[in-house]
Protein backbone atom coordinates (compact mmCIF):
# COMPACT_ATOMS: atom_id res chain seq x y z
CA UNK A 1 0.00 0.00 0.00
CA UNK A 2 1.12 3.54 -0.63
CA UNK A 3 2.72 5.15 2.33
CA UNK A 4 2.30 8.69 2.75
CA UNK A 5 4.62 11.16 4.28
CA UNK A 6 5.57 14.51 5.00
CA UNK A 7 8.45 17.09 5.94
CA UNK A 8 7.05 19.06 8.41
CA UNK A 9 9.70 21.57 8.22
CA UNK A 10 9.40 22.45 4.68
CA UNK A 11 5.43 22.78 5.04
CA UNK A 12 4.30 26.60 4.56
CA UNK A 13 0.90 26.09 5.15
CA UNK A 14 0.28 27.00 1.75
CA UNK A 15 -2.72 24.10 2.31
CA UNK A 16 -3.38 22.90 -1.89
CA UNK A 17 -2.61 19.12 -0.31
CA UNK A 18 -5.77 19.59 2.08
CA UNK A 19 -8.00 21.62 -1.41
CA UNK A 20 -6.76 18.45 -3.23
CA UNK A 21 -7.83 15.34 -0.54
CA UNK A 22 -9.03 16.71 2.27
CA UNK A 23 -9.31 13.07 4.04
CA UNK A 24 -5.63 12.04 3.64
CA UNK A 25 -4.46 15.84 4.77
CA UNK A 26 -5.39 18.62 7.21
CA UNK A 27 -3.45 21.70 8.73
CA UNK A 28 -3.25 22.31 12.33
CA UNK A 29 -3.26 25.61 14.04
CA UNK A 30 0.20 26.67 13.43
CA UNK A 31 -0.51 25.85 9.54
CA UNK A 32 1.65 22.77 9.41
CA UNK A 33 0.59 19.72 7.36
CA UNK A 34 -0.75 16.64 9.39
CA UNK A 35 -1.82 13.22 7.65
CA UNK A 36 -4.88 11.98 8.45
CA UNK A 37 -4.07 8.58 7.04
CA UNK A 38 -0.22 6.96 7.12
CA UNK A 39 -1.28 4.86 3.78
CA UNK A 40 -4.20 4.84 1.11
CA UNK A 41 -4.85 1.60 -0.65
CA UNK A 42 -3.40 1.33 -4.29
CA UNK A 43 -6.64 2.58 -5.98
CA UNK A 44 -6.26 6.21 -4.05
CA UNK A 45 -2.72 6.79 -4.94
CA UNK A 46 -3.43 8.71 -8.65
CA UNK A 47 -5.65 10.78 -6.27
CA UNK A 48 -3.43 11.27 -3.39
CA UNK A 49 -0.12 11.59 -5.53
CA UNK A 50 -2.40 15.03 -7.12
CA UNK A 51 -2.37 16.38 -3.79
CA UNK A 52 1.32 15.59 -2.77
CA UNK A 53 2.53 17.21 -6.48
CA UNK A 54 0.01 20.81 -5.34
CA UNK A 55 2.35 20.58 -2.58
CA UNK A 56 4.10 24.07 -3.62
CA UNK A 57 7.22 22.93 -1.32
CA UNK A 58 7.50 19.39 -2.49
CA UNK A 59 6.85 18.54 1.12
CA UNK A 60 4.71 15.63 0.85
CA UNK A 61 5.45 11.93 -1.24
CA UNK A 62 3.84 8.86 -0.93
CA UNK A 63 5.82 6.08 -1.17
CA UNK A 64 6.27 2.36 -2.13
CA UNK A 65 3.75 0.07 -2.98
CA UNK B 1 1.13 1.90 -32.14
CA UNK B 2 2.18 3.97 -29.00
CA UNK B 3 0.84 7.77 -28.93
CA UNK B 4 2.97 10.62 -27.81
CA UNK B 5 1.80 13.74 -25.92
CA UNK B 6 4.64 16.92 -26.53
CA UNK B 7 4.44 19.59 -24.23
CA UNK B 8 5.93 22.76 -24.97
CA UNK B 9 7.18 24.84 -21.97
CA UNK B 10 9.62 23.53 -18.74
CA UNK B 11 7.17 25.69 -16.43
CA UNK B 12 5.35 24.27 -13.79
CA UNK B 13 2.52 23.65 -15.35
CA UNK B 14 4.34 21.79 -18.18
CA UNK B 15 6.15 19.65 -15.82
CA UNK B 16 2.80 18.68 -13.75
CA UNK B 17 0.66 18.22 -17.09
CA UNK B 18 3.49 15.86 -18.28
CA UNK B 19 3.69 14.15 -14.78
CA UNK B 20 0.28 13.95 -14.41
CA UNK B 21 -0.12 12.28 -17.92
CA UNK B 22 2.31 9.81 -16.84
CA UNK B 23 0.52 8.95 -13.89
CA UNK B 24 -2.96 9.59 -14.91
CA UNK B 25 -3.00 6.90 -17.65
CA UNK B 26 -2.09 8.06 -20.72
CA UNK B 27 -0.27 5.06 -22.49
CA UNK B 28 2.64 6.57 -24.54
CA UNK B 29 5.34 8.57 -24.57
CA UNK B 30 5.49 12.15 -22.83
CA UNK B 31 7.80 14.29 -24.21
CA UNK B 32 8.67 17.70 -22.29
CA UNK B 33 10.40 20.54 -24.57
CA UNK B 34 11.95 23.91 -22.57
CA UNK B 35 13.51 26.73 -24.16
CA UNK B 36 15.89 27.03 -21.13
CA UNK B 37 18.63 24.84 -20.41
CA UNK B 38 17.89 24.39 -16.61
CA UNK B 39 16.38 21.63 -15.66
CA UNK B 40 12.93 22.77 -14.80
CA UNK B 41 12.15 24.81 -11.48
CA UNK B 42 9.81 26.04 -9.16
CA UNK B 43 9.36 30.12 -9.74
CA UNK B 44 7.48 31.18 -5.93
CA UNK B 45 10.78 30.90 -3.72
CA UNK B 46 12.96 33.25 -6.69
CA UNK B 47 11.18 35.69 -4.80
CA UNK B 48 11.77 34.16 -1.32
CA UNK B 49 13.72 31.72 -0.01
CA UNK B 50 16.18 31.34 -2.53
CA UNK B 51 16.55 34.92 -2.91
CA UNK B 52 17.42 35.08 0.56
CA UNK B 53 19.62 32.48 0.69
CA UNK B 54 17.53 29.97 2.95
CA UNK B 55 17.14 27.71 -0.09
CA UNK B 56 19.71 26.50 -2.33
CA UNK B 57 18.80 25.64 -6.09
CA UNK B 58 18.14 22.01 -5.45
CA UNK B 59 14.86 22.72 -3.57
CA UNK B 60 13.91 24.34 -7.04
CA UNK B 61 13.47 20.81 -8.68
CA UNK B 62 9.98 20.45 -9.94
CA UNK B 63 10.57 16.36 -11.13
CA UNK B 64 12.27 14.56 -8.14
CA UNK B 65 12.63 11.21 -9.34
CA UNK B 66 9.06 9.61 -8.50
CA UNK B 67 7.72 6.75 -10.45
CA UNK B 68 5.71 8.97 -12.60
CA UNK B 69 8.67 10.90 -13.73
CA UNK B 70 10.50 8.23 -14.87
CA UNK B 71 8.56 8.57 -17.87
CA UNK B 72 8.60 11.98 -18.56
CA UNK B 73 11.48 12.44 -20.86
CA UNK B 74 13.21 16.24 -21.71
CA UNK B 75 14.47 17.76 -24.30
CA UNK B 76 16.13 20.97 -22.63
CA UNK B 77 17.88 24.21 -24.15
CA UNK B 78 15.54 24.16 -27.43
CA UNK B 79 12.62 26.52 -27.79
CA UNK B 80 9.76 25.44 -30.31
CA UNK B 81 9.24 27.96 -32.63
CA UNK B 82 6.49 26.96 -35.21
CA UNK B 83 3.02 24.92 -34.10
CA UNK B 84 1.71 23.00 -37.54
CA UNK B 85 -1.44 22.34 -36.47
CA UNK B 86 -3.17 20.33 -39.74
CA UNK B 87 0.44 18.48 -39.93
CA UNK B 88 0.25 17.89 -36.39
CA UNK B 89 3.90 18.36 -35.73
CA UNK B 90 6.05 21.13 -33.98
CA UNK B 91 9.12 22.65 -35.24
CA UNK B 92 12.06 23.88 -33.17
CA UNK B 93 14.71 26.21 -32.85
CA UNK B 94 17.37 23.76 -34.44
CA UNK B 95 15.26 22.68 -36.93
CA UNK B 96 14.34 19.44 -35.82
CA UNK B 97 10.79 18.34 -36.24
CA UNK B 98 8.89 16.67 -33.27
CA UNK B 99 5.42 14.80 -34.25
CA UNK B 100 2.79 14.29 -31.80
CA UNK B 101 -0.73 12.74 -31.12
CA UNK B 102 -1.63 15.33 -28.84
CA UNK B 103 -0.11 18.67 -27.94
CA UNK B 104 0.39 20.79 -24.56
CA UNK B 105 0.94 24.56 -24.96
CA UNK B 106 2.83 25.22 -21.44
CA UNK B 107 5.28 28.14 -22.53
CA UNK B 108 4.24 30.31 -19.53
CA UNK B 109 5.11 34.43 -19.32
CA UNK B 110 8.17 36.34 -18.87
CA UNK B 111 8.82 39.27 -16.98
CA UNK B 112 7.09 42.67 -18.49
CA UNK B 113 10.34 44.22 -19.64
CA UNK B 114 11.57 47.38 -18.04
CA UNK B 115 10.42 50.65 -19.96
CA UNK B 116 13.29 52.30 -18.52
CA UNK B 117 16.60 51.52 -19.40
CA UNK B 118 20.14 52.02 -17.43
CA UNK B 119 23.44 50.71 -19.01
CA UNK B 120 23.17 48.01 -15.90
CA UNK B 121 21.97 47.49 -12.60
CA UNK B 122 18.01 47.20 -13.28
CA UNK B 123 16.88 43.81 -12.58
CA UNK B 124 13.67 41.82 -13.56
CA UNK B 125 12.92 38.56 -11.70
CA UNK B 126 12.05 36.12 -13.65
CA UNK B 127 14.15 33.16 -13.84
CA UNK B 128 16.48 31.65 -11.54
CA UNK B 129 19.65 33.28 -12.96
CA UNK B 130 17.61 36.95 -12.58
CA UNK B 131 17.52 35.99 -9.06
CA UNK B 132 20.74 34.67 -8.57
CA UNK B 133 21.96 37.95 -10.42
CA UNK B 134 19.69 39.98 -7.94
CA UNK B 135 21.09 37.89 -5.02
CA UNK B 136 24.64 39.22 -5.57
CA UNK B 137 24.03 43.07 -6.05
CA UNK B 138 21.62 43.16 -2.67
CA UNK B 139 24.21 40.98 -1.03
CA UNK B 140 26.67 43.96 -1.97
CA UNK B 141 24.08 46.26 -0.11
CA UNK B 142 23.07 50.16 -0.58
CA UNK B 143 19.68 51.34 -1.18
CA UNK B 144 16.85 49.15 -3.20
CA UNK B 145 14.57 50.79 -5.07
CA UNK B 146 11.64 48.10 -6.41
CA UNK B 147 9.23 49.28 -8.88
CA UNK B 148 5.71 48.02 -8.64
CA UNK B 149 4.03 47.13 -5.52
CA UNK B 150 2.08 43.69 -6.42
CA UNK B 151 3.35 40.61 -5.09
CA UNK B 152 6.26 40.37 -6.57
CA UNK B 153 7.71 43.68 -5.74
CA UNK B 154 6.14 43.33 -2.19
CA UNK B 155 8.33 39.89 -1.86
CA UNK B 156 11.41 41.23 -3.45
CA UNK B 157 11.16 44.64 -1.07
CA UNK B 158 10.89 42.38 2.24
CA UNK B 159 13.78 39.60 0.91
CA UNK B 160 15.63 42.66 0.46
CA UNK B 161 14.71 44.09 3.73
CA UNK B 162 15.96 41.39 5.55
CA UNK B 163 19.31 41.24 3.76
CA UNK B 164 19.94 44.41 5.50
CA UNK B 165 19.37 46.85 2.31
CA UNK B 166 17.31 50.25 2.80
CA UNK B 167 14.14 50.15 0.60
CA UNK B 168 11.83 51.65 -1.25
CA UNK B 169 9.07 50.24 -3.07
CA UNK B 170 7.54 52.89 -5.65
CA UNK B 171 4.13 52.43 -7.50
CA UNK B 172 1.75 55.05 -9.73
CA UNK B 173 -0.93 53.55 -8.37
CA UNK B 174 -1.93 55.24 -4.39
CA UNK B 175 -3.11 51.96 -3.60
CA UNK B 176 -1.63 48.90 -5.07
CA UNK B 177 -3.06 46.25 -3.09
CA UNK B 178 -6.48 47.68 -3.86
CA UNK B 179 -5.94 46.08 -7.64
CA UNK B 180 -6.21 42.35 -6.01
CA UNK B 181 -8.10 43.50 -2.81
CA UNK B 182 -10.85 46.16 -3.51
CA UNK B 183 -10.38 49.41 -2.67
CA UNK B 184 -11.66 48.85 1.15
CA UNK B 185 -9.29 46.37 2.23
CA UNK B 186 -6.27 46.93 -0.32
CA UNK B 187 -5.19 49.60 2.32
CA UNK B 188 -4.74 47.60 5.32
CA UNK B 189 -2.24 45.51 3.03
CA UNK B 190 -0.75 48.38 1.38
CA UNK B 191 0.60 49.49 5.20
CA UNK B 192 2.27 46.22 5.62
CA UNK B 193 5.85 47.91 4.07
CA UNK B 194 6.05 51.09 6.94
CA UNK B 195 5.03 48.46 9.19
CA UNK B 196 8.11 46.40 8.94
CA UNK B 197 10.63 49.91 8.21
CA UNK B 198 10.56 49.69 4.22
CA UNK B 199 9.77 53.02 2.76
CA UNK B 200 6.96 53.83 0.34
CA UNK B 201 6.47 56.26 -2.40
CA UNK B 202 2.71 55.23 -3.69
CA UNK B 203 1.06 57.36 -6.21
CA UNK B 204 4.37 58.15 -7.56
CA UNK B 205 5.13 57.51 -11.01
CA UNK B 206 8.78 56.70 -12.67
CA UNK B 207 9.93 58.84 -15.57
CA UNK B 208 13.67 57.58 -15.90
CA UNK B 209 16.21 55.53 -14.41
CA UNK B 210 20.22 57.28 -15.26
CA UNK B 211 23.26 55.68 -14.22
CA UNK B 212 24.59 52.21 -13.23
CA UNK B 213 24.87 49.99 -11.11
CA UNK B 214 26.10 50.74 -7.37
CA UNK B 215 25.15 54.55 -8.81
CA UNK B 216 21.50 54.59 -10.32
CA UNK B 217 19.20 57.29 -10.19
CA UNK B 218 15.31 56.91 -10.16
CA UNK B 219 13.65 60.30 -11.06
CA UNK B 220 10.62 60.47 -10.14
CA UNK B 221 7.04 62.14 -11.68
CA UNK B 222 6.87 64.66 -9.33
CA UNK B 223 10.38 65.74 -9.91
CA UNK B 224 12.18 64.08 -6.69
CA UNK B 225 15.52 61.41 -7.54
CA UNK B 226 15.61 58.27 -5.35
CA UNK B 227 18.87 56.92 -5.30
CA UNK B 228 19.65 53.33 -5.48
CA UNK B 229 22.50 50.77 -5.95
CA UNK B 230 20.01 48.23 -7.01
CA UNK B 231 16.80 48.63 -8.98
CA UNK B 232 14.55 45.85 -9.45
CA UNK B 233 11.22 46.37 -11.73
CA UNK B 234 8.60 43.87 -10.68
CA UNK B 235 5.26 45.42 -13.24
CA UNK B 236 3.64 41.96 -14.28
CA UNK B 237 4.41 38.94 -16.84
CA UNK B 238 3.30 38.94 -20.27
CA UNK B 239 2.64 35.42 -21.93
CA UNK B 240 5.00 33.52 -24.01
CA UNK B 241 2.97 33.15 -27.09
CA UNK B 242 4.71 34.55 -29.60
CA UNK B 243 6.00 31.82 -31.09
CA UNK B 244 2.24 30.83 -32.16
CA UNK B 245 1.69 33.82 -34.21
CA UNK B 246 2.86 31.36 -37.23
CA UNK B 247 0.26 28.61 -36.03
CA UNK B 248 -2.62 30.45 -37.07
CA UNK B 249 -4.51 29.97 -33.70
CA UNK B 250 -6.39 32.70 -31.96
CA UNK B 251 -3.96 34.47 -29.68
CA UNK B 252 -5.41 37.51 -27.71
CA UNK B 253 -2.90 38.07 -24.60
CA UNK B 254 -2.75 34.01 -24.49
CA UNK B 255 -3.39 31.60 -26.46
CA UNK B 256 -7.83 30.94 -26.54
CA UNK B 257 -9.11 28.38 -25.18
CA UNK B 258 -12.32 26.52 -24.66
CA UNK B 259 -13.80 25.66 -20.52
CA UNK B 260 -11.91 21.95 -21.44
CA UNK B 261 -8.53 24.01 -21.83
CA UNK B 262 -8.94 22.70 -25.61
CA UNK B 263 -7.26 25.55 -28.01
CA UNK B 264 -10.03 26.95 -29.97
CA UNK B 265 -10.20 25.33 -33.56
CA UNK B 266 -8.16 22.07 -32.62
CA UNK B 267 -8.81 18.78 -31.67
CA UNK B 268 -5.78 17.79 -30.41
CA UNK B 269 -4.29 20.79 -28.66
CA UNK B 270 -4.30 22.10 -25.21
CA UNK B 271 -3.12 24.64 -22.96
CA UNK B 272 -2.22 25.24 -19.09
CA UNK B 273 -1.06 27.90 -17.14
CA UNK B 274 0.14 31.38 -17.79
CA UNK B 275 -0.31 31.26 -21.54
CA UNK B 276 -3.63 29.29 -21.77
CA UNK B 277 -6.66 32.04 -21.43
CA UNK B 278 -10.02 30.27 -21.23
CA UNK B 279 -13.82 31.08 -20.25
CA UNK B 280 -13.99 31.24 -16.39
CA UNK B 281 -17.54 30.66 -15.15
CA UNK B 282 -17.30 32.95 -12.38
CA UNK B 283 -16.10 35.91 -14.41
CA UNK B 284 -18.24 35.57 -17.45
CA UNK B 285 -15.43 36.21 -19.49
CA UNK B 286 -11.88 34.38 -20.50
CA UNK B 287 -9.43 34.95 -18.59
CA UNK B 288 -5.88 34.23 -18.08
CA UNK B 289 -4.07 32.85 -14.82
CA UNK B 290 -0.94 34.12 -13.46
CA UNK B 291 -0.43 31.53 -10.44
CA UNK B 292 1.27 28.64 -8.94
CA UNK B 293 -1.92 26.59 -7.85
CA UNK B 294 -3.70 27.81 -11.35
CA UNK B 295 -0.41 26.19 -13.29
CA UNK B 296 -0.86 23.19 -11.60
CA UNK B 297 -5.06 22.72 -11.18
CA UNK B 298 -4.77 23.21 -14.77
CA UNK B 299 -2.52 20.92 -15.55
CA UNK B 300 -3.82 18.36 -13.84
CA UNK B 301 -7.50 19.22 -15.77
CA UNK B 302 -5.77 19.27 -18.87
CA UNK B 303 -4.21 15.54 -18.30
CA UNK B 304 -7.66 14.52 -17.25
CA UNK B 305 -9.29 16.01 -20.42
CA UNK B 306 -6.62 14.49 -22.61
CA UNK B 307 -6.85 10.82 -20.83
CA UNK B 308 -10.12 10.36 -20.99
CA UNK B 309 -11.00 11.91 -24.19
CA UNK B 310 -14.53 11.44 -24.35
CA UNK B 311 -15.61 12.80 -20.97
CA UNK B 312 -14.13 16.13 -20.46
CA UNK B 313 -14.52 18.21 -17.46
CA UNK B 314 -14.88 22.13 -17.88
CA UNK B 315 -12.14 23.58 -15.39
CA UNK B 316 -13.63 26.01 -13.32
CA UNK B 317 -11.39 26.83 -10.31
CA UNK B 318 -11.66 28.68 -7.00
CA UNK B 319 -8.68 30.84 -7.77
CA UNK B 320 -5.72 30.39 -4.75
CA UNK B 321 -2.72 32.70 -4.57
CA UNK B 322 -0.68 33.32 -1.43
CA UNK B 323 2.54 35.74 -1.02
CA UNK B 324 5.26 35.44 1.74
CA UNK B 325 5.88 39.00 2.98
CA UNK B 326 8.21 40.43 5.91
CA UNK B 327 6.78 37.30 8.61
CA UNK B 328 3.31 37.59 7.53
CA UNK B 329 1.68 35.06 5.35
CA UNK B 330 -0.91 36.21 3.11
CA UNK B 331 -3.57 34.02 1.24
CA UNK B 332 -6.19 34.75 -0.93
CA UNK B 333 -9.43 32.76 -1.93
CA UNK B 334 -11.60 33.63 -4.74
CA UNK B 335 -11.16 37.05 -6.92
CA UNK B 336 -11.97 39.97 -4.13
CA UNK B 337 -11.38 42.56 -6.55
CA UNK B 338 -15.28 41.53 -7.95
CA UNK B 339 -17.01 41.42 -4.80
CA UNK B 340 -18.99 44.11 -3.31
CA UNK B 341 -19.01 43.81 0.27
CA UNK B 342 -16.84 41.99 3.06
CA UNK B 343 -16.55 41.13 6.49
CA UNK B 344 -13.77 40.71 8.94
CA UNK B 345 -13.40 38.14 11.22
CA UNK B 346 -10.23 38.75 14.07
CA UNK B 347 -7.98 41.70 14.08
CA UNK B 348 -6.42 43.47 11.25
CA UNK B 349 -4.53 45.29 13.19
CA UNK B 350 -0.86 44.48 15.52
CA UNK B 351 2.51 43.36 14.56
CA UNK B 352 1.56 39.91 13.16
CA UNK B 353 -2.39 39.84 13.00
CA UNK B 354 -4.04 36.53 12.40
CA UNK B 355 -7.33 37.40 10.34
CA UNK B 356 -9.92 37.11 7.49
CA UNK B 357 -11.79 39.18 5.58
CA UNK B 358 -14.77 37.21 3.57
CA UNK B 359 -16.03 39.14 0.86
CA UNK B 360 -19.74 38.35 -0.31
CA UNK B 361 -21.38 40.12 -3.98
CA UNK B 362 -24.74 40.17 -4.55
CA UNK B 363 -25.55 36.88 -4.40
CA UNK B 364 -25.63 36.88 -0.61
CA UNK B 365 -22.85 33.64 -1.15
CA UNK B 366 -19.06 33.89 -0.10
CA UNK B 367 -17.60 35.32 -3.06
CA UNK B 368 -13.51 35.45 -2.11
CA UNK B 369 -11.28 35.32 1.22
CA UNK B 370 -7.97 36.90 2.18
CA UNK B 371 -6.81 35.78 5.26
CA UNK B 372 -3.26 36.89 7.34
CA UNK B 373 -0.83 34.44 9.01
CA UNK B 374 -4.13 31.88 9.45
CA UNK B 375 -3.83 29.08 7.13
CA UNK B 376 -6.91 27.01 8.98
CA UNK B 377 -9.27 29.74 7.91
CA UNK B 378 -7.67 29.72 4.25
CA UNK B 379 -8.54 26.02 4.30
CA UNK B 380 -12.00 26.40 6.19
CA UNK B 381 -12.73 29.74 2.62
CA UNK B 382 -11.43 27.68 0.21
CA UNK B 383 -14.26 24.52 1.29
CA UNK B 384 -16.55 27.36 1.76
CA UNK B 385 -16.47 28.94 -1.84
CA UNK B 386 -16.57 25.50 -3.86
CA UNK B 387 -19.38 24.62 -2.10
CA UNK B 388 -20.57 27.72 -3.16
CA UNK B 389 -21.45 28.24 1.07
CA UNK B 390 -23.87 30.77 1.93
CA UNK B 391 -22.00 34.70 3.50
CA UNK B 392 -23.87 34.26 6.75
CA UNK B 393 -22.69 30.35 7.15
CA UNK B 394 -19.12 31.46 5.84
CA UNK B 395 -19.17 34.41 8.62
CA UNK B 396 -20.76 32.03 11.52
CA UNK B 397 -18.04 29.01 10.42
CA UNK B 398 -14.84 31.59 10.70
CA UNK B 399 -16.44 32.72 13.65
CA UNK B 400 -16.46 29.28 15.49
CA UNK B 401 -13.06 29.04 13.94
CA UNK B 402 -11.69 31.90 15.59
CA UNK B 403 -13.04 31.44 18.74
CA UNK B 404 -11.39 27.42 18.67
CA UNK B 405 -7.93 28.22 17.74
CA UNK B 406 -5.56 28.05 21.17
CA UNK B 407 -4.91 31.46 22.75
CA UNK B 408 -1.62 32.58 23.57
CA UNK B 409 0.45 30.60 20.24
CA UNK B 410 2.06 33.23 18.21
Amino acid sequence: MPILRADHGACQGYANCVAGASDVYDIDDDGVVVLLKERVPEEERQRVEEAARSCPVSALTVEGG
Amino acid sequence: MSRTAVVVGSSVAGVRTAQALAAGGFDGRVLVIGAERTEPYDKPPLSKHFLTGVWDASRLALLNGGRADERVELRLGVAAEHLDVAGKQLRLADGTRVPYDVCVIATGASARPSPWAARDGIHVLRTVQDSAALRRDLLRGGEVVVVGGGFVGAEVAAAASGLGCPVTVVDPLVDPMARVLGPRVGPLLTGIHERHGVRTRFGTGVVAIEGTSGGLRVILDDGSVLAASTVVVGIGAVPNDGWLRSSGLDIADGVICDEYCRVQGTRDVFAAGDVARWPHPRHGEHVRGEHWTNAVEQAACVARNIVHQGDPVPYRPVEYVWSDQYDWKIQIAGSPALMSGHHVIGDLTGDRPRAAVAYTDTTGRLGAALTLNWPRALVACRRLLAAAAEFTQAITELDLLADARPTGRR
